[in-house]
Parts: C-alpha cells; structure tokens; sequence
C-alpha cells in the first residue's frame, strides 16, 4: 500500500508503532508536516504521555485545527484516541473534538493505571472485523472515554468504557495494537484495508 | 477482567542473553532477541531485559539490541540496568522499549523518578526494589543486592509512588534462587500500601508458586528467569494450570 503517515509530535513511543507497521511490510512516514500529512492515503495518529503537554506540542506544529479536517482514514492510538474527544480532565485540557466526548480519570476503586492485558467486546465495524470476542489486547492508561454511540469495542475495567471508537473516517483504539500481539496485528491490518 | 501477567526476565551481558539457556528450537540461544521472540510466541505477556553490566559506554551497544528487540516483538518490554539519568532513558524509549526500569540510581537521586514521570509519564516508569528481610525490618539494598541501606522497603514503596512510578518491581533477596515460591507476605503488604501495579520476583520453583503470588501475594505480575529458560516450566503448560486454577490470565 502507498502512503502511510505517523504524526510524530514529540508524544510518545511512535518507534513501537513503525516498527508494528514493518513488521506488516510497511515503511510508514513519520511526520509533523501538514502538507505531508494532508498527503497521505491514511494516517496514525499516536500518543503516549499527558493530555496538555500532547495538545501543546501539536499546537506547536499547527496540527491542532488539521488533524480535525482530514479526510483519509485515520487511526488515532492510546493518548491519542483521548485527544482526539473534545475535553480530557487530565491537566483540564480541552482537545480535538472529533468525538463529542468528555474523557474522565479512573476512579481509584482498583489499581490506576489500568495496565496490561484485557478483553474486549460488543465489537462492531470494519476495524474489529474478525476479531473474537473476549480477545485481549494491551492497555496502559489512567483515563478512560466513557461509552458513546460511536464505541465499537468495550472493555470493562472499574468500569464498562470505550476500548475503540469511530465516526466516519476517524478511528481509535485506547489499548496498544502495535503491542498487543497477532490480535493487534490484525486490528493494524483491518486499518490498512479500509 | 484484566489479566495477570507472565513475565519472563532476561539477563543481557555485553548483548547477549546469559544463564545457560537451552533450547534446541532456537538458531543462536544466546541472542536476546530470539529467545524474547520465542517467549512472545509462547504467550508471555511482557519481557524483561535486565542489562547486568551497563556501563556508560556500553549504553549504544544497547540501545542497538532495543531496537532489534523492538523491531521483532509485538508484545511490550521493559528495559532495566544501569540507568542512572532521564537522557539514558530518552534514549532506550527512542529506541523502542516500552518502559524502563530504575533501581539502585532511584535510591541514591529519588528526584530522578519525578524527573522521568514528568518528561516521558508515569506509564514508562517502572521502579526495581531489591529488599531483604533483616531481623524482622524489610530493607532496601543497591547494586544488585550487594549493598544495604536503611531505607525501608515499605516506606519507600509509598514514596516511589507518590514521586511517579507507574509499576513496582519487587525481589525479595531472601526468596531470590530458593525456587521455594515468592515473598507473599511482603507483596500483599505492598499492593495494600499502593495502588499501581505490583510485579512479583524472586523464588518462582514451581506452578503453584504462581498461583499464590496472585491470590496471597496480591501480584499483578509475576517474573522469573531460569524456571523459563531451563524450561523447568512452559509457558503454554502454566498459563492453562493458571486458567484452571481460576486466575484471569490471556491464553497461550
């Protein structure tokens, strides 16, 4: 396949990411250039870290008001699946907006960070296709998005919250596919056939 | 529900795997990233490599050896040994690894877990404690076991995560070697005191080893080494007595 762009914006482990990519024989772009980015066929958008410092750093880049706007595809993962909602309480950030959603921190009821291997289910949509339910994936997070019309994958941890998420063209996933073993290779692979 | 985790820890000298490993299956047993593949395969859910002799000048050597491991393996990896400043870890996570893990330089400079957590997150940082009960008080010790100090173990389980570690690593000294099951006691103790994830090591002998860890010793992770690599125990064969035993585990 052509043109796959990682926004590499100084947020996260987007070596993790590329590496999962080539592993699938593709050499994707990183990239913090919005013509580049605008360019490509499809686009991951990653993330690892805290909410402000992340919207910070693509305000920096003016990838605040693109990332919105694109039109390809696009596959925002962990962090990045938070900012792309429109407010996140950690740091009291307000975010993308594509998903009409608040993001909450984990009430403390068991231990936070949620971190490891869990299952999901109610799967829906061309990005969970063939995935069974109940498989597990790889999570690291302390705050979650609460379950919306757009959730196409649950997972329950002190609560039932969003593990994946999509609204036309943008797609999300809290837990880690390029972690998150064959499972997650097929997730990848589902994103790069649509 | 979340799952318990398998973590097999591997110790890497000069890039290569140490600890007489054997398996007729591998091309080159010694080659970190083989055997890390091989575990991967095998259903483990994270790794651990432990660099015993990080120097300095050895850090490119394995910042080398990261990236192939990154390269390679679709599940996620600690790296541990030697560091001692946020730019060592800047470097490893560029690399690829997906946490690091602190010791010895996390009870000499605390301010170093702060300074990690805040450039890099919480989620990278994984703190090690070696600790070995000494009349009845629970102590820390540095380089590996080989020096005590006063710091004890369960105060400095509280203050690690107050500073921003985001898993505790703990290996009981008494325990380490015995094959005669983890320090239960203590690791209860621990995951009561704090509320991130604790990994259990030291004293894996056998299955039912694995199972106490999680149920008495509260454990959210368990690692071992030789029990893997001598393959005293398969993967395979632990996670479906674990399942049986009714402990929430992934599937091999």
């Amino acid at each position: 396949m052509s043109n796959l762009v990682i926004i590499d914006y100084g947020a996260g482990n987007v070596q993790s990411v590329k590496f999962a990519f080539n592993r699938l024989g593709i050499d994707p772009v990183l990239s913090n250039d919005a013509e580049t980015i605008k360019a490509a066929d499809k686009v991951i958008f990653p993330g690892v870290g805290e909410a402000n410092t992340a919207m910070r750093a693509l305000e920096k880049f003016n990838l605040e008001k693109l990332i919105p706007e694109l039109k390809q595809p696009v596959l925002g993962i962990c962090l990045g699946m938070q900012l792309m909602c429109e407010y996140s309480e950690e740091n009291d950030t307000r975010c993308l907006g594509i998903f009409q959603q608040k993001v909450l921190r984990f009430e403390p009821k068991l231990k936070v960070p949620h971190m490891g291997w869990n299952t999901v289910h109610d799967l829906k949509g061309t990005l969970m296709r063939d995935i069974p339910r109940e498989s597990y994936v790889y999570f690291v997070h302390s705050y979650y998005v609460p379950l919306m019309e757009e959730t196409i994958a649950k997972t329950d941890y002190i609560i039932d919250f969003s593990a994946a998420l999509q609204k036309k063209n943008f797609y999300a996933c809290q837990f880690h596919p390029e972690k998150s073993s064959q499972v997650g290779e097929k997730i990848l692979k589902n994103f790069l056939a649509i | 529900m979340l799952a318990k985790r398998i973590v097999p820890c591997l110790d890497i000298k000069d890039g290569r795997t140490v600890k007489g490993v054997n398996f007729v299956n591998l091309r080159d047993a010694g080659d970190p990233v083989e055997l890390g593949k091989l575990y991967a395969d095998q259903g483990a859910d994270e790794l651990v490599f432990l660099d015993i002799t990080a120097t300095h000048e050895r850090r490119k050597t394995l910042a080398e050896l990261v990236k192939k491991i990154a390269q390679n393996i679709n599940i996620p990896f600690t790296v541990g040994g030697g560091i001692k400043s946020v730019e060592d870890v800047g470097i490893l996570l560029k690399s690829g690894a997906d946490k690091i893990s602190i010791n010895s330089a996390a009870v000499r400079e605390p301010q170093l877990i702060n300074d990690i957590a805040n450039k890099y997150g919480s989620q990278c940082v994984v703190v090690a404690i070696d600790a070995k009960n000494v009349d009845g008080t629970w102590l820390v010790h540095l380089n590996g076991g080989r020096v005590p100090t006063e710091v004890d173990l369960f105060e400095w389980v509280v203050e690690v995560e107050k500073r921003g570690a985001g898993e505790i690593l703990f290996t009981s000294m008494d325990h380490d070697g015995t094959k005669g099951g983890f320090a239960n006691e203590a690791l209860a103790k621990i995951s009561d005191l704090v509320n991130i994830p604790v990994i259990a090591s030291g004293g894996a002998g056998n299955m039912e080893h694995f199972v106490d860890t999680f149920t008495k010793g509260k454990s959210d992770a368990a690692l071992a080494a030789s029990i893997f690599h001598f393959k005293e125990i398969g993967i395979p064969e632990l996670k479906s007595y674990l399942k049986d035993k009714n402990i929430v585990i992934k599937p091999s």
